[in-house]
C-alpha cells in the first residue's frame, strides 16, 4: 500500500520484531529509570481492560466449562463431564460440528477462487476499476443482519426473487425445474447461507487480493512475454506463487471467520437454527446452551473444543505453508 | 492513472470486452438484493406476493418507512449504535496507541514479555471471552446498560499490534530530538508519533466503528430492553414480531445499511484502506 511507512525497520530480527531505532537505543546504553515508569503509565489503561475483560474471563471460562451452573442456583462442580458429554454423548453437538465443518470447507474455496478471478479481472488495467471495486465491497460494510433478512426474503420459495428466477427458468425452457424451499428444506438451507456469505464478504478476499496482485512487479510479465508464455502459464508461474503469502493470510482469516459463523445462520433461520438444526453452528449452539437453555458449563465447554479445533487447524495451514507459500528473499 | 499504463499491457479489445461482461454480471449479482430491498420496502402487500415479482412498486407505499419507525423506535437504536460504535472507538484507538507507543518506542522491564502476552490473547476467539464477560457484566449490576456494551470491546490486543507495527517504522531520531527539546513522552506520543499516524489511525477508525456499528452477538445477549438495542439487534426482533411482513421488514433493512451506505460511497476509497491496511495488520 502507498500509505505504509518504510517496512525495512519492521521486518525484524525476531518474532517480536526489534525495531533498527531500538537496537541504536541499546548501543547507547541509555536505561532512564524514570521512563521506566512511564511506559507502565502509558500501558495501564490498556493492560487493565485487557486483564478485566479477556484475560481473566479466559480463566474464568475454564473454570466455567467445568462447572453445571444456569446462572440462578450455585455452580456445581462437575470436572470434565461437561467436555465429556459433548464429545461423546451429544448428537445436536456433532450436528452443529458437521454443519460448522461444512460451511468452513464450503465457504473458503468458493470465496478465495471467486476473489482471486475478480481480482486479476480487475488489475488488467481496464476501464472504471474504481466503480467495480466500489460495487463489490458494498456489502461487506453493511450491516449482516440487515443483509442477511433481504437474503432470507430473496430466498423465500413463493414470492423471493430467487425462486422466481427459478421458476421462469423452468417455464421457458420447458423443464419446469421447480426451485427448493430453500429456508425450509435441509438440503438448501446451508447453501442458501453459503450464497449469502459469499456476497457478503468476497469484496474483502477481493480486495486484499488486488494488494497483492498490485505488488507483482509487471516486468515479470513482459519478460515470460517474451519467453512465450501464454496467459494462463504466467498466471500459474508468476501470479501465484507471489501472491502465495497473500492466499495463505486470506485462507487463514477465512477460515477462522467461518469456524465463527452465527449471525448469518441465526437471521436466516429466525433464531432458531433449523430446519432440524441443519444451520446451528458451533456458536449458535454455545448461543443456545448459555442463553435459551441456561447450561454456562456445557457453552464453556464447547467453546474451548472451538477454539483448539480452530488453533490446531491454523497449526495445520502454518505447517503446510512452507510447501507452498513463497516468501521474497529478506522477508519472513 | 490509466495514461501510466504502457500501451502493450493494456488488454485488447476484445478480451476487454469480455472482462467487462464478467465484471458487469458479477455487479449485477451484487447489487441485486440492495435493489430488491428497496423495491420491496415500498410495495403495498398485494404487490409483494405476486409471480412474477415486480421490481417498480406502484403506487409508491412511502407509508411504509413511517409504519416501520412507528412499531419500532429505529432513532433509539440509531442513537444506541452510534453512541457505542463511537465510544468503542475513541476508547480503543486512545488506550491502544498509548500501549503500541510503550511498546515500540520505550524500553522498560518485561517489554517483551507484556508483547508476548498480548500476541496470545490475539488467539482466543471472542466466543470464548464472551460467557464470562456476561457474568462479569451481570455481578457488576452493567446488564443492559451502556457500559456493558462499551467496556467489553473498548480493549484491544489486535489494535494495540497494529499501531505498534506503524509505530515502529517511524524515525525514532524524531523522538530522540524532541526530547533533547525537553519534550515528555506524553508529548511525543501526542504531537509526534499520532500525527504521523494518519493514515493507519483512520484505517482503524473505520474498521473498529464499522465492526462495532454492524456487532450483533455481543449486544444482542447483553441487553434485553428495547431502549438499550442497537441497530442490528433491533432489526432482529422486528424480523421476530412481523416475520411475514415483509415490506416493513426490507424497510427496516434500507433503514439500518442507509447511512453507512451513503458514508460508504462518498468516503469509499478510505473505506477499503481502512479493512486492507487493518486486515493486512497495519500494512
Amino acid at each position: 500500500m502507498a500509505l505504509q511507512p518504510k517496512p525495512k525497520s519492521v521486518t525484524g530480527d525476531s518474532a517480536i520484531g526489534q525495531g533498527r531505532g531500538l537496537a541504536r537505543w541499546r548501543q547507547a546504553g541509555r536505561w532512564n529509570p524514570n521512563r521506566q515508569n512511564e511506559a507502565y503509565l502509558f500501558l495501564l489503561p490498556s493492560l487493565i481492560g485487557l486483564l478485566l475483560f479477556t484475560a481473566l474471563p479466559i480463566v474464568g471460562a475454564l473454570i466455567l466449562s467445568l462447572v453445571r451452573w444456569n446462572l440462578v442456583g450455585a455452580p456445581v462442580f462437575v470436572g470434565p463431564a461437561n467436555y465429556i458429554e459433548i464429545l461423546t454423548r451429544d448428537q445436536i453437538f456433532r450436528k452443529a460440528f458437521a454443519n460448522t465443518l461444512y460451511f468452513v470447507v464450503t465457504v473458503v474455496p468458493l470465496q478465495l477462487a471467486i476473489g482471486l478471478a475478480l481480482a486479476v479481472a480487475l488489475n488488467q488495467a481496464i476501464r472504471g476499476i474504481q466503480i467495480y471495486r466500489v460495487i463489490y465491497f458494498m456489502p461487506v460494510v453493511t450491516s449482516i443482519v440487515a443483509a442477511a433478512l433481504v437474503f432470507q426474503w430473496m430466498f423465500n420459495r413463493d414470492f423471493g426473487v430467487i425462486s422466481a428466477a427459478i421458476w421462469w427458468f423452468g417455464e421457458t425452457t420447458g423443464t419446469n425445474i421447480a426451485p427448493p424451499d430453500w429456508l425450509n428444506s435441509s438440503a438448501w438451507a446451508k447453501p442458501a447461507i453459503v450464497l449469502l456469505t459469499l456476497w457478503k464478504n468476497v469484496g474483502f478476499t477481493m480486495v486484499i487480493y488486488l494488494a497483492g496482485l498490485q505488488a507483482v512487479p509487471p516486468e515479470l510479465y513482459d519478460a515470460a512475454k517474451v519467453d512465450g508464455a501464454n496467459g494462463w502459464q504466467r498466471f500459474r508461474n508468476i501470479t501465484m506463487p507471489l501472491i502465495s503469502p497473500t492466499t495463505f493470510f486470506l485462507l487463514v482469516i477465512q477460515m477462522i471467520g467461518a469456524f465463527q459463523l452465527f449471525s448469518e445462520p441465526f437471521v436466516m433461520s429466525r433464531g432458531q437454527g433449523g430446519p432440524a438444526q441443519a444451520t446451528l453452528t458451533l456458536v449458535f449452539y454455545i448461543y443456545q446452551n448459555a442463553f435459551k437453555f441456561g447450561n454456562m458449563g456445557k457453552a464453556a465447554a464447547i467453546a474451548w473444543v472451538l477454539f483448539v479445533f480452530i488453533f490446531i487447524c491454523t497449526l495445520i495451514q502454518n505447517r503446510l505453508q512452507r510447501r507452498w507459500v513463497h516468501y521474497e528473499a529478506g522477508e519472513g | 492513472m490509466q495514461a501510466a499504463v504502457p500501451a502493450h499491457r493494456r488488454p485488447r479489445p476484445i478480451k476487454s470486452l469480455l472482462l467487462h461482461l464478467f465484471l458487469i454480471s458479477g455487479s449485477a449479482a451484487m447489487l441485486l438484493p440492495f435493489i430488491w430491498m428497496l423495491s420491496t420496502s415500498l410495495k403495498t402487500p398485494p404487490q409483494i406476493f405476486t409471480y412474477p415479482p415486480v421490481w417498480l412498486p406502484d403506487p409508491i407505499a412511502w407509508g411504509n418507512y413511517r409504519e416501520t419507525v412507528s412499531v419500532m423506535p429505529f432513532g433509539r437504536f440509531y442513537l444506541n449504535s452510534l453512541i457505542v460504535a463511537s465510544s468503542i472507538t475513541v476508547l480503543q484507538l486512545l488506550t491502544s496507541s498509548l500501549a503500541a507507543f510503550a511498546f515500540a518506542r520505550l524500553r522498560f522491564r518485561g517489554r517483551n514479555a507484556l508483547f508476548l502476552l498480548y500476541l496470545a490473547t490475539l488467539m482466543i476467539p471472542f466466543q470464548v471471552t464472551m460467557l464470562p464477560n456476561f457474568i462479569l457484566m451481570s455481578w457488576l449490576r452493567w446488564f443492559d446498560t451502556y457500559q456493558a456494551l462499551i467496556l467489553p470491546p473498548a480493549f484491544s490486543a489486535f489494535s494495540t499490534f497494529l499501531l505498534r507495527q506503524y509505530f515502529l517504522g517511524l524515525p525514532l531520531d524524531l523522538d530522540e530530538a524532541a526530547r533533547i527539546d525537553g519534550a515528555s513522552s506524553f508529548r511525543i506520543w501526542w504531537q509526534i508519533v499520532l500525527p504521523l499516524s494518519g493514515p493507519v489511525l483512520a484505517a482503524l477508525m473505520i474498521f473498529v466503528f464499522l465492526n462495532n456499528w454492524n456487532d450483533f452477538l455481543w449486544p444482542l445477549v447483553i441487553t434485553d430492553s428495547i431502549e438499550m438495542r442497537t441497530l442490528p439487534v433491533g432489526l432482529s426482533i422486528l424480523q421476530g414480531q412481523y416475520s411475514v411482513r415483509w415490506n416493513l421488514l426490507m424497510a427496516g433493512s434500507v433503514i439500518a445499511m442507509l447511512p453507512v451506505l451513503i458514508v460508504y460511497i462518498l468516503g469509499q476509497k478510505l473505506f477499503i484502506q481502512g479493512f486492507t491496511m487493518s486486515g493486512l495488520g497495519g500494512r
